[in-house]
């Protein structure tokens, strides 16, 4: 079976600037790796590769067995990106912007109900303006929206920013069921504890390269970046 | 591609319920823009009444801009932006939902201007339905150019500026001919001279639409 | 690009330019002296041997290449930076073409008219057209990566050129369909013959031929600059690199 990703020899552009400038990595279906880094080193660009969202200058780049540049739409159409900034239509409720991003990608409105109440945002929550939520209540509510869609390749950026413990409970039990379920998981963070007891392997980027690459109990610096 | 358009439209048009800024904002403007130029141009009525036809549609112009804007100001940070990519959204899907209530809310605003026009500048209105026809057209030309505009400007440094700069020209033709459609329906120029008009409206918004369509995914990707 | 293909390229560009100014001065000499005033207009008439000339090719060739250029971007199969740098080599130019049609036209009208601007179909149009190209160029300036500001660019002209043919129409109609035409719309094309056609030929050859030359010129730059950007792009790889170097801090177990 295809790997969930394959990047190869990858340099992405944002701007000027070469946010990846050779990204090497091989994902296997089932997977879930962790991706650690500096603030700058590439891994948020990583991701909007994956994502499709950040177009590959050159190199080859593979998503679920799919072109990132020729397949864009059926791409990002099997990948769920929970980004940075959570993205949320501040006019409309709870509810409605969940149901939004189900409907729009086809799949049937009973998982809004299932993916609310499993983040505690039925009940009053529901109903609320997206703009008078706190931080935190919109992470749970892009973390839902992933959940309801369901995607095959889940993108996490800096997941637990934001997140209070129990809702990083949450996301563990949601991301440990989706695997086992078949779906793949890159979790960029740098903060990698938190995400280490669900990683089996841990990927260093510096410089918008692989540094490093080993499972996750091994040590994760290769010996010739001796600190 | 429809059920896409439909689900942006009703996005589009729950958000502009819900937030209220085209009726608390963009109405009041398009009605101050009204009344500005009765002082440029009154107080006599014979002016004014001559020029109302122009008058309606350059203050539509200028509501237009300012509809554009804030239908692309609800996707205004790169993360809402991202999250419509993400969607799985058919690009044509969502340039005709955006259109559709773009062309609703202008159509709204219309009518609201529409009676300005009559009360304000004592116009009389000899074919509602040529009217009617004229300016459902000719909004429907202004929705989609501006939809296509819009998502041209959105995220960029300049929008703000850039947006007329690039709106105005394309969209002059629409200004000529519902002039011309108006004159003939209020009835200040020959009977059957807005019928060229009336045509050359709903060439202009096949046109722009088809475009739209097809061109709407390729732009997306620009943002 | 190899070295010897630049230079032969420039070589022939330049060719093209001396042959254009050269035919250029040809025609404004056989245009002020040589041919005959006309019957109605006298000397005026001269400006014909220029003013149709730059209105072509700044409304069909320019605005014609551009369009077609952006077209051919848009379509993923003949993608290409080169369709970019042509369509807005073209698009810039034609900004210069056009606002020459605008000068002479206002020239020509002057004395006909006795205003220096009058809103005739043309004029009216060719107008409308500035103003397209001026925001083609500046949307063109706001700083972006190649890739994005190519596809703005590209969809910007093929919405610009679509709007070209129905402006014409709206335009033409607004003037000929409005009752009370007044001496405003008396036809500015005076009857051609013998050696005024050769020298309107000469015109139209002349100026598209400048035209080329500074297409040519302006595409030039674009690809030098474009290299430039290249050259850059290693720089800024390899710096990139360098950071990836510097071994990082130990992380602190949390």
């Amino acid at each position: 079976m295809a790997p969930a990703v394959l990047l190869r020899a990858v340099v992405a552009l944002t701007g000027r600037f070469p946010a990846l400038a050779g990204v090497d990595l091989t994902v296997e279906a089932g997977q879930v790796v962790v991706l650690e880094g500096a603030n700058g080193a590439g891994k948020t660009s990583l991701l909007r590769v994956c994502a499709g969202l950040l177009p590959v200058t050159s190199g080859q780049a593979e998503v679920l067995g799919l072109d990132a540049g020729r397949h864009v739409r059926s791409v990002r159409r099997s990948v769920g990106l929970l980004g940075h900034a959570p993205s949320l239509y501040d006019d409309l409720t709870v509810f409605e912007n969940v149901r939004f991003s189900v409907r729009a990608a086809g799949s049937g409105e009973e998982r809004v109900e299932e993916a609310l109440a499993l983040f505690g945002l039925d009940g009053r929550l529901r109903r609320t303006g997206a703009a008078r939520l706190s931080a935190g209540q919109r992470r749970r509510v892009a973390l839902a929206t992933l959940v309801a869609r369901a995607p095959q390749l889940w993108l996490l950026d800096e997941p637990h920013a934001a997140l209070d413990a129990e809702a990083r409970e949450l996301l563990a039990r949601v991301l440990t069921a989706a695997v086992a379920g078949g779906a793949t998981a890159l979790i960029a963070s740098h903060e990698p504890a938190s995400s280490l007891p669900l990683a089996d392997r841990v990927v260093s980027l510096a410089g918008g390269r692989v540094v490093a690459s080993g499972p996750a109990a091994a040590p994760r610096r290769s010996d010739a970046h001796v600190a | 591609m429809w059920r896409d358009a439909a689900l942006v439209a009703g996005k589009d048009l729950r958000i502009e319920a819900r937030s209220r800024v085209v009726l608390h904002q963009v109405a009041p403007f398009a009605v101050l823009v009204l009344v500005l130029f009765a002082f440029a141009l009154g107080p006599g009525r014979g002016p004014m009444v001559h020029a109302a036809p122009g008058l309606f549609w350059v203050a539509v112009l200028f509501a237009t801009v300012i509809a554009v804007q804030r239908s692309y100001g609800v996707e205004s940070t790169e993360a809402t932006r991202d999250g419509l990519r993400m969607s799985g959204l058919d690009p044509a899907g969502i340039f005709l939902g955006k259109a559709a209530a773009l062309a609703a809310v202008l159509v709204v605003l219309e009518v609201l201007l529409g009676v300005g026009v009559v009360l304000f500048y004592g116009a009389s209105v000899h074919s509602f339905g040529e009217l009617a026809v004229a300016s459902v057209a000719g909004t429907v030309g202004l929705a989609a150019v501006g939809t296509l505009y819009g998502a041209l400007s959105s995220g960029l440094r300049a929008r703000e500026t850039l947006l007329p700069l690039l709106l105005m020209p394309v969209a002059a033709p629409v200004l000529l001919a519902g002039t011309r459609a108006w004159q003939a329906a209020l009835g200040t120029s020959g009977a059957g001279a807005g019928d060229p008009w009336l045509r050359l409206l709903v060439v202009f918004a096949a046109v722009y639409l088809a475009l739209g369509v097809v061109i709407f995914g390729p732009l997306q990707e620009a943002a | 690009m190899s070295a010897v293909a630049v230079a032969r390229r420039h070589r022939l560009t330049s060719v093209v330019g001396a042959v254009g100014l050269i035919t250029l001065g040809l025609t404004v000499w056989l245009g002020l002296w040589v041919t005959p005033p006309d019957k109605v207009q006298g000397d005026l008439v001269r400006l014909v041997y220029l003013h149709p000339p730059i209105a072509w090719v700044a409304l069909y060739l320019a605005f014609g290449i551009a369009a077609l250029a952006s077209v051919l971007w848009l379509w993923p199969r003949t993608r290409s930076a080169m369709w970019d740098r042509l369509a807005v080599s073209s698009m810039e130019v034609g900004v210069v073409f056009t606002a020459l049609t605008l000068v002479t036209g206002s020239i020509w009208g002057r004395p006909t008219w006795g205003v220096w601007w009058a809103w005739d179909a043309r004029l009216t149009s060719t107008a409308l057209l500035l103003v397209l190209q001026l925001g083609y160029v500046a949307l063109r300036r706001i700083p972006s990566d190649t890739e994005a500001r190519a596809r703005r660019s590209a969809v910007a002209g093929v919405i610009a050129a679509v709007d070209v043919p129905i402006v014409h129409f709206s335009v033409n109609w607004w003037r000929t369909l409005h009752q009370g035409a007044t001496v405003l719309n008396a036809n500015l094309s005076p009857t051609i013959h013998g050696a005024m056609a050769w020298t309107l030929l000469l015109g139209f050859v002349s100026v598209t031929l400048v035209f080329v030359w500074m297409l040519a010129v302006r595409y030039r730059i674009e690809t030098l600059g474009d290299m430039v950007e290249g050259a850059d792009l290693d720089t800024a790889l390899a710096e990139r690199w360098a950071e990836g170097a510097v071994p990082e801090p130990a992380p602190t177990a949390s």
